[in-house]
């Protein structure tokens, strides 16, 4: 629980310097075997890098995920409702920690990952820097922001990382009753009140565009994407992630008599799928630069629970330390 | 023998309301410390015992609202009941306060709770027997929860040991209402469906001699003790917990969510 970064027996520079092409060329050799990178493999320092990188994104997500929904936690209409999105954002906290543990793996404390977050060093996904403004962005928010990840996580979880892969699979099981019951949530207000449907209408109008932005900036604007894809640390492009996305929402919103704000919105006979309007780049760099419309507000708060939390995990250690000097005579 | 059975509801619903409402409140204060917990793991402790509080809510909130036979569900005992029709115990509707005052209050309920339940297995009525078998197991581990951090509190720094005993301090004029037994009760134990109130003081007593022993805590004399709760005279808090547990549902009387 120490705050300094820890070395770690995986992380042997030294050995990372080296970079000697033969191995490069038998480390890509084993990816395009399909086979699984497992943490005391050796890797190419730049692997290493960007699975850091992704792995911790991914788990600062996590985290931060968990505010707009715990935002109304304590405001859900039924005690049904209360206890599943309780148990929803319960299972964000764990998603983030089990990811936490397997950035651990690649030689980097979670203390100093966590450190990232907060200096704003670290980036999380963009989605979660707008509001929740009313019950029915948790009927959206599972819909769309967990169905994007799914789309996403369900291609990671053949990721070539063993340990990134596996938390994939765990994370996604959860990851697809969160969905479900984001889209029941939706499904019931649309059948509800002529106040409920109009609630959940306008969830759809304020979320479709910035789920479709979640998935991250359009292929020829995002520079990792072909190292990514050839260590297969990605399996699939953004864009091509957003098209299946696309592809698998749209009908869900037809079938709930909801309509997705999107005047450009058709279905092309061709492809097969559904193509989308424009999206606007520029609000989705805005609010990757610090400027949505909650950065400020989720940053603030992890701060506040962190500072708060520092006397406790400072009382927590302490014990841990005088329990074990208490115990030392014993054993001696 | 009409107005037997009437009294026997009464006597029911009364004391289902008390178990729900207990549980409904802390479990929502609980759930407030979701996404702001201290550690991670805090985090995912901290909503895991405000689900099982909110579960065991539910299961003593349907139990009440047949025992009423209304027409009302739990939902309607829950959301679109008034701060005064509530039933629950002052101890648990204060603000969560710091994380010295939220394990303060766990401990000292939990220590409570788990006997109550302990006891509540051998109910008359087969619905709380039946909800009390669920929640015993339950409450074993939260009480162990809350000791636990009772002792590192209690033991880590010294801010965190005067936290921990100001907490206590603060907290310890709400606990005599646990053992405080009034009509509802009497009837309830007369009834077979609950334990008598006093027969838990002496096994709390001595869960929180031990824990306050190894936590370096000093138990505070009892003085003055506050009561009131379950009959309806709460404090301020209750009200604006309320407001904002009740707002959605009550901004649309009648839908379905």
């Amino acid at each position: 629980m120490s705050d300094a970064p820890q070395p770690r027996a995986s992380m042997t520079p030294s050995e990372q310097k080296a970079e000697d092409p033969q191995r490069i060329a038998e480390f890509e050799a084993r990816i395009a075997r399909g086979e699984s990178i497992e943490p005391k493999d050796w890797m190419p320092d730049r692997y290493r890098t960007q699975l850091i990188r992704m792995m911790s994104q991914h788990a600062h997500s996590e985290i931060v995920g968990m505010l707009p929904e715990g935002n109304w936690i304590t405001r859900a209409p039924s005690l049904r409702r209360k206890m599943i999105l309780l148990a929803k954002v319960q299972d964000e906290a764990g998603h983030g920690l089990y990811i936490y543990c397997g950035t651990e793996t690649l030689g980097v404390d979670r203390s100093e990952l966590v450190d990232q977050l907060l200096t704003g060093k670290a980036k999380y996904s963009s989605i979660f820097n707008y509001p929740t403004l009313s019950w029915a962005d948790m009927g959206v928010i599972g819909w769309f922001v967990d169905g994007a990840a799914i789309v996403n996580q369900t291609v990671l979880a053949k990721a070539s990382y063993g340990p990134y892969a596996r938390a994939m699979i765990r994370i996604c099981k959860e990851e697809n009753f969160h969905k479900k019951q984001g889209y029941e949530i939706i499904a019931t207000l649309a059948n509800g009140t002529p106040e409920q449907k109009a609630m959940a209408q306008d969830a759809i109008n304020r979320w479709w565009w910035p789920s479709l932005m979640m998935l991250g900036p359009s292929d020829k604007d995002s520079p990792n994407t072909a190292e990514l894809i050839k260590w297969r640390v990605k399996r699939k492009t953004n864009d091509e992630l957003r098209q299946r996305f696309v592809d698998i929402t749209v009908p869900q919103a037809q079938a709930v008599g909801l309509t997705l704000p999107d005047p450009d919105l058709k279905y092309n006979e061709e492809t097969q799928h559904w193509e989308h309007g424009a999206i606007d780049w520029d609000e989705f760099w805005q609010v990757v630069k610090g400027n949505g419309p909650c950065n400020r507000e989720r940053i603030a708060a992890r701060r506040e629970a962190h500072e708060n939390g520092r006397w406790v995990r400072d009382a927590a250690e302490a014990h841990a330390a005088k329990k074990a000097a208490r115990n030392q005579p014993a054993a001696a | 023998m009409a107005e037997e059975r009437a009294t026997s509801t009464d006597t029911l619903l009364e004391y289902c309301l008390r178990l729900g409402d207990d549980r409904l409140i802390l479990g929502h204060r609980l759930s407030e410390w979701c996404g702001h917990g201290p550690i991670l793991e805090e985090d995912i402790a901290l909503a895991n015992i405000a689900l099982d509080f909110l579960g065991q809510a539910s299961h003593a909130l349907e139990v009440a609202a047949a025992a009423e036979g209304a027409g009302r569900s739990a939902d309607d005992l829950a959301f679109f009941r008034e701060g005064v029709q509530f039933r629950n115990l002052l101890i648990v509707e204060l603000p969560r306060g710091d994380f010295a005052f939220t394990i303060a209050r766990q401990f000292l309920f939990d220590a409570f709770s788990v006997h109550l339940m302990d006891a509540l297995q051998k109910s008359a009525e087969p619905r709380i027997a039946e909800l009390a078998a669920k929640a015993v197991k339950e409450d074993r581990y939260h009480v162990r929860h809350s000791a636990e951090w009772m002792v590192k509190l209690g033991d880590g720094t010294d801010e965190s040991h005067t936290r921990l005993q100001n907490a206590v301090n603060d907290l310890w004029r709400f606990t005599g209402e646990m053992f405080l037994a009034d009509p509802v009760d009497d009837a309830a134990a007369a009834a077979g469906i609950a334990p008598a109130a006093s027969t838990l003081k002496e096994k709390w007593d001595a869960v929180v001699n031990d824990v306050f022993a190894r936590a370096n805590i000093t138990r505070p004399a009892d003085e003055v003790f506050m009561r009131g709760g379950r009959t309806g005279k709460h404090t301020e808090h209750l009200g604006h917990l309320l407001a904002e547990m009740q707002i959605v549902a009550r901004s649309h009387p009648g839908a379905e969510w």
